[in-house]
């Protein structure tokens, strides 16, 4: 099936099987390695992205059912080779350690603080529930998300 | 995870879902596939065609009538129905929703997909029950009402058969009402859930201790008569790696006596 997404501002035009999950559709058609897939079930988060302003994970859909939809990953989010102010929070705040799971950390952080820019630290906490990390026990995580939202 | 080859539709109207489904005996509908995609990945379902609901606009209304009866389409997000300001005449829609999993899988996740998955650990089969909610499923033979206490037929199985799509929910008016659990993990898979209205008489739904949620009524709310309604339905809970069969029949009391106490804090 065709499907025509725009990611990060960029349009692309692909034949696609229907049976293709989105996050395989951003890795491995479109190059986009920046999201991961953590558990493939679900559960972890490490492949969040947010289509047409909702923050929802690429394992979880199919790729023909983004059609017509304008995506943001990972890579969108430094611009012209700047980090933006959340990712600059992460590094400043130790927010991660192995990293695996930092872009789906990162575009849950952007959906969180898009929706309430000035969450406490009990509306961060709740804001990455759907976010596993498996290294950091998410202390830092929640500093560098408060640090970004001040 | 590659899926098994699967055909996809993506319908205009239900009436042609609808069609589209009663046409294929290997078709399901696919709604925010929240569960369904997991499961076919565990090559535990394996459809044909899939029937995307999600470009059916006229599934996804939550509207609120002047007698303050909610009506929400199948296709209305968790997230959505958290956020709905007409939603908020029986609040309990949102604060059970806002229990469910987390931010990404209530933003896609449906309130149609998640009583017709019927998984028993599921937490709007219970609550629906309580509310006493009207199912409508629509086939290619018109439209039907299913009370929602008929309406769940055994794990994984409702009212909705082969060809025919859930397409609305409604909930009469009411405030008293509750919610408990006990899950895995915060917001995680319930062990043991109970919904509770108490508008006029006392309505409970226990989940997860049966293949479909357990109807209990009693006259009066007080812990006693609850307690006592639970231990009269002679329950035979499953037991599993999170709970044996005693301590959710422990904990179906527990939870019950909970939902119908947040219940009359409301009234």
């Amino acid at each position: 099936m065709d499907v025509k997404v725009t990611v990060n501002g960029e349009t692309y035009e692909r034949d696609v099987e229907p049976r293709k999950l989105l996050i395989h559709f951003l890795r491995d058609d479109l190059d986009l390695t920046g999201s991961h897939i953590g558990c493939d079930t679900g559960n972890c988060g490490a492949c969040s992205v947010i289509m047409d302003g909702v923050l929802l994970k690429s394992c979880m859909m199919l790729a023909v059912q983004a059609d017509g939809s304008t995506i943001e990953t990972v890579e969108g989010l430094a611009q012209n080779g700047e980090l933006n102010q959340l990712q600059q929070a992460f590094s400043d705040h130790h927010g991660l350690q192995c990293g695996y799971c930092t872009p789906g950390m990162l575009m849950s952080a952007t959906a969180l603080l898009r929706d309430n820019p000035r969450p406490s630290e009990a509306e961060i906490r709740r804001g990455i529930q759907g976010n596993i990390c498996r290294c950091t026990g998410y202390v830092n995580i929640v500093e560098a998300i408060k640090a970004a939202s001040e | 995870m590659l899926l098994r080859e699967v055909e996809y539709a993506r319908p205009a109207s239900v009436q042609e879902a609808v069609r589209l489904l009663s046409e294929h005996d290997g078709a399901r509908a696919l709604a925010g596939g929240q569960t369904l995609i997991n499961v076919m990945k565990a090559r535990a379902a394996s459809p044909d065609v899939l029937v995307d609901l999600n470009g059916l606009e006229e599934l996804k209304g939550i509207d609120l009538a002047s007698d303050g009866t909610v009506s929400i389409g199948a296709m209305v997000t968790c997230s959505e129905l958290m956020g709905s300001a007409e939603a908020r005449a029986r609040p309990i829609l949102g604060e059970v929703c806002a229990q469910i999993a987390d931010v990404q899988v209530r933003n896609r996740g449906t309130v149609g997909g998640n009583v017709c998955s019927n998984d028993p650990t599921n937490h709007l089969p219970p609550l629906m029950v309580s509310l006493g909610a009207t199912m409508h499923v629509t086939g290619q033979n018109g439209e039907r009402s299913v009370p929602a206490e008929e309406f769940f037929l055994g794990v994984y199985m409702t009212a909705v058969g082969q060809g025919e799509l859930l397409t609305q929910i409604t909930v009469p008016p009411g405030k008293s009402d509750g919610f408990a659990s006990v899950a895995i993990g915060k917001d995680g898979t319930c062990i043991v859930n109970a919904a509770a209205s108490v508008n006029g008489g006392v309505r409970v739904a226990i989940g997860c201790v049966d293949a479909v949620p357990v109807l209990l009524r009693t006259d009066s709310p007080e812990e006693d008569a609850v307690r006592a309604a639970v231990q009269g339905a002679d329950l035979d809970p499953p037991s599993d790696v999170h709970a044996s069969a005693d301590y959710r029949r422990h904990l179906a009391e527990v939870v019950a006596v909970r939902a119908v106490a947040q219940a009359r804090g409301k009234s």
